[in-house]
């Protein structure tokens, strides 16, 4: 828009290519840092952001392609270099002693020392509190870590980077923990540093943050950069096409959802930690999906769900019965059933063998007196599961962490499924699976819905929600944000509503509220002003 | 076509490793036996032999019930405690004229009821089972002191008490009955470990605590549980020792805690939870009785035992680890 003078390039990328065992994870990726610019770093879950960020700061090394810093050709090897070049990250996950103070944090390895070669404690923390006050923190530098908010928490980070007088501060979903004060304080930090000629990249899923603090904005999308250029070139609804642009294909079977199930859950004001009062129904045979971001509180909800965590206000029924679990346990027997999200941790014992997993949850189905376990039925279940979701193992003694995750995340729902619970909630079922696998994860959430079961899919990649939910509830914050049928749910919709962008939603009428659904407020929040997805992909860089 | 062969070939490489190093304790057992039998003529003599298992048998009952709670990822170091407190139960009940068929299954009671106060703490207290059993270690010590009055409390001279005595110095078909009750123990565990519901979750809540849960495990249960077990072993041991002496000392089983956790190591058994088998504890167990039986023969003082025992510990974890890479 601008075509006068462009500030100075402190940094650029050309060219990157980076891949994990043989998976491309970025593709001949540009990027143009400059001075005195705030970047936006946008783009879906898994499109690249934070692999691309890791790069820039030299802890990760690039297959292929150049990084040039102010007009010299550089090699990261390590983290250390690029703080030395005046590079500075701030992770999402902060990156804090949490027994230290907030000023040993920042000084942390390079204290000053007295002329006796002890730390200067004086000067530490007068060092520390004049950076403090540029943040308007008012906190003690000698409070430990541990005692402060995750607000308060980045704040020391980014004081951390002040210390170091970095050039180029990168922040990786800043705003995700804080306050609103907070973020009002982040972003005023964000424009004096960008007023002192620094070079800042943010990278955010909230569109408000990107047009109220970026200049700039670059779109990673499958690990391509598919546009940088001003934010002001943009509107909410090109930044959005632009992100997920995806084609849907014929990759999602779709059965019709049974039309008079009864309802097998109903979920009213629910009160939980992450929850903040969320109701909603869902029918026998029907999958009803769960979008919005990380952290919005789709997993909070559903271990809130399975008696993970303790509900504190608000009923659940299941089979019209009111229910209450105090652990997944209760859930279980009730016949609920929760697949985590993250296999490694939650879902499976990973040096366990394939069997010992997988019959893990059903294990009482296959025991007879003092909890004997008949071997030969157990072993009989687990190879016809082994069989029907076509798992792909030497044999069932095989430990499961030596399984591709595809096959990882079939011998987690497996598990899930021997007990033949009644509903089934998902979580990201298909997070780090490859397409085949996916595929046929996908058709075996189908048979669960012929057969009559209740799944609740949770799932950030958009595409699978609107190509296998028959309903889907978008969560923001805690609550609904949107909900949608089939017919009239559009990527672009459940982004707007994910990001908590109200101002499409306000101007239909009063749905993003939240908590009590109406189908009339699904209707009006349904179709913003935009172009079906085919024009999405069609979006070249203005160079 | 050659690649295929010869990662096959690496393959049986190292399934031949793991086999190894899977039965180390095994091999160093076997190492151990024909080393001692070379040096010593003594040492296959079936005296000496029945000698080792009755020495070993009371670290391996109670190292047996450790090996559940390490199962779970935790510890108990009260074992070596509760062991003193319930021998002088046990001699107490029999001083008081009561048949050893009594006697035992009260002490046993009292041991799992002591093991399962640390197991309410470790589950639902929160606090590491470190600290627990190392609270109840220090507290048990006192209470035995406090109820022996520091000295000895003897098994006295009754009917009763010569059948209770048979406990730790009879003899059935030439064979102590120590050992009867150590390979008793070690069926029963290897029984409820590899072929019950209980034990899988035993090893599940080691392997993932979250996983188990979200699994419908009752982790709480299982981890009180566990410490029960380990209690009630010690209890028994308990039992054996004071009635093999003929009295509870107020400061038996000093140390045993440590002896009990060094053979589930040498036994394979992970100290992170979730990876190991009762029967590698049982051989962990020999492999220190027999170190200690060879080097007494050989004239080791006791001291230079110490050092012995404490190298073979080392030894067993350095090639754990290098196997886990």
């Amino acid at each position: 828009m601008q075509s006068h003078a462009q500030p100075r390039v402190l940094m650029a990328l050309k060219g990157i290519d980076k891949g994990f065992s043989g998976v491309s994870v970025l593709k001949g990726v540009d990027l143009t840092l400059r001075a005195g610019r705030v970047h936006a770093l946008a783009g879906e879950n898994g499109a690249g952001k934070s692999t691309l960020m890791k790069i820039l700061s030299g802890v990760y090394r690039y297959d292929a392609g150049t990084l040039w810093l102010r007009d010299e050709e550089v090699v990261f090897t390590t983290p250390r270099q690029a703080m030395d070049s005046r590079i500075a990250i701030i992770h999402q996950e902060l990156n804090l002693v949490p027994g230290l103070s907030a000023g040993e944090n920042i000084f942390l390895g390079r204290e000053p020392r007295t002329a006796l070669g002890t730390v200067d404690w004086k000067r530490l923390h007068r060092d520390a509190r004049q950076l403090l006050d540029r943040l308007r923190q008012s906190l003690d530098s000698r409070t430990a870590v541990s005692e402060l908010s995750i607000g308060q928490q980045q704040m020391v980070e980014i004081a951390r980077a002040l210390s170091l007088d970095a050039e180029i501060i990168i922040m990786d979903e800043p705003t995700d923990a804080l306050t609103d004060i907070e973020t009002e304080i982040l972003a005023e930090v964000v424009a004096e540093l960008r007023a002192e000629g620094r070079s800042l990249v943010l990278i955010t899923h909230r569109l408000n943050e990107i047009f109220s603090m970026c200049d700039e904005v670059a779109v990673l999308r499958d690990g391509q950069m598919i546009h940088q250029g001003p934010t002001a070139e943009l509107d909410e609804d090109g930044l959005i096409r632009l992100m997920v642009g995806r084609e849907l294909a014929e990759r999602y079977p779709y059965t019709p959802a049974t039309p008079d199930g009864e309802a097998m859950l109903e979920v009213e004001d629910l009160e939980a930690p992450g929850v903040k009062g969320i109701s909603f129904s869902a029918r026998r045979g029907e999958v009803l999906g769960f979008g919005g971001l990380m952290g919005a509180g789709r997993t909070e909800l559903a271990r809130a769900l399975c008696g993970d965590t303790r509900i504190s206000a608000g009923s659940v029924k299941l089979h019209g019965q009111p229910v209450r679990f105090a652990s997944p346990a209760e859930a279980l027997a009730a016949g609920l059933v929760y697949v985590p999200e993250d296999r490694k941790q939650a879902g499976l014992i990973l040096p366990h063998s394939v069997a010992n997993n997988m019959s893990l949850s059903a294990l009482p189905s296959f025991c007879g007196a003092f909890g004997r376990i008949r071997h030969g039925e157990e072993a009989a279940a687990v190879e016809s599961f082994v069989k029907s979701m076509q798992i792909k193992v030497s044999n069932t003694d095989q430990p499961v962490d030596t399984l591709s995750g595809g096959n990882q995340q079939k011998v987690s729902l497996a598990k899930a499924l021997m007990p033949a619970p009644e509903l089934v909630i998902l979580d990201e079922p298909t997070r780090g699976v490859d397409v085949g696998a996916k595929r046929e994860i996908y058709l075996l959430i189908n048979e669960l819905k012929r057969q009559g079961k209740c799944v609740l899919l949770i799932s950030s990649e958009m595409p699978e929600l609107l190509g296998l939910a028959d309903r889907i509830l978008v969560v923001a914050d805690g609550r609904i944000s949107g909900e949608f049928s089939r017919e009239n749910a559009t990527q672009e919709a459940i982004m707007t509503a994910a990001s908590g962008l109200e101002s499409l939603l306000s101007s239909g009428n009063d749905a993003a509220n939240g908590t009590s659904m109406s189908s009339a407020a699904s209707r009006a929040t349904a179709r913003p002003s935009s172009t079906p997805d085919s024009s999405a992909s069609r979006h070249e860089m203005p160079n | 076509m050659s690649t295929p062969s010869s990662s096959a070939a690496s393959g049986r490489r190292l399934d031949v490793m793991r086999l190894l190093v899977d039965n180390k304790a095994l091999i160093a057992l076997a190492l151990l036996i024909a080393v001692s039998a070379g040096l010593s003529d003594n040492f296959l003599s079936s005296d000496n032999l029945l000698n080792v298992l009755r020495q070993t048998s009371i670290n391996a009952i109670i190292a047996m019930g450790v090996t559940f709670v390490i199962l779970t990822a935790g510890i108990d170091l009260s074992v070596g405690a509760v062991l003193a407190l319930t021998g002088a139960f046990a001699a107490s009940m029999t001083a008081a004229g009561l048949s050893p068929w009594l006697s035992v299954p009260g002490t046993i009671i009292a041991g799992a009821g002591l093991g399962a106060i640390s197991g309410l703490f470790v589950a639902f207290g929160r606090i590491q089972a470190f600290i627990v059993t190392l609270v109840a270690m220090t507290v048990l010590r006192g209470a035995t002191l406090v109820y022996t009055d520091g000295r000895p409390v003897s098994i006295g001279v009754s009917e009763a008490a010569d059948s209770f005595w048979n406990l730790g110095g009879g003899y059935w078909l030439g064979v102590p009955i120590p050992i009867y009750m150590m390979f008793f123990v070690y069926v029963l565990c290897w029984g409820v470990l590899h072929h019950t519901r209980f034990g899988r979750h035993v090893y599940a809540v080691g392997g993932g605590e979250k996983v188990a849960r979200l699994s419908g495990i009752n982790v709480n249960r299982i981890k009180i549980s566990v410490y029960a077990i380990a209690g009630a072993f010690a209890a028994l041991a308990g039992a054996i020792l004071a009635a093999r002496l003929g009295s509870a000392q107020p400061n038996a089983g000093t140390g045993y805690e440590l002896d009990a956790i060094a053979a589930v190591v040498i036994g394979g058994t992970s100290l992170m939870g979730g990876r190991g088998r009762i029967f590698g504890t049982l051989i962990g167990a020999l492999v220190i009785g027999v170190l200690n039986n060879a080097l007494n023969i050989m004239g080791v003082s006791s001291y230079y035992q110490m050092i012995a025992k404490g190298a073979v510990i080392l030894l067993a974890v350095l090639i754990d680890s290098r196997a886990q890479k």
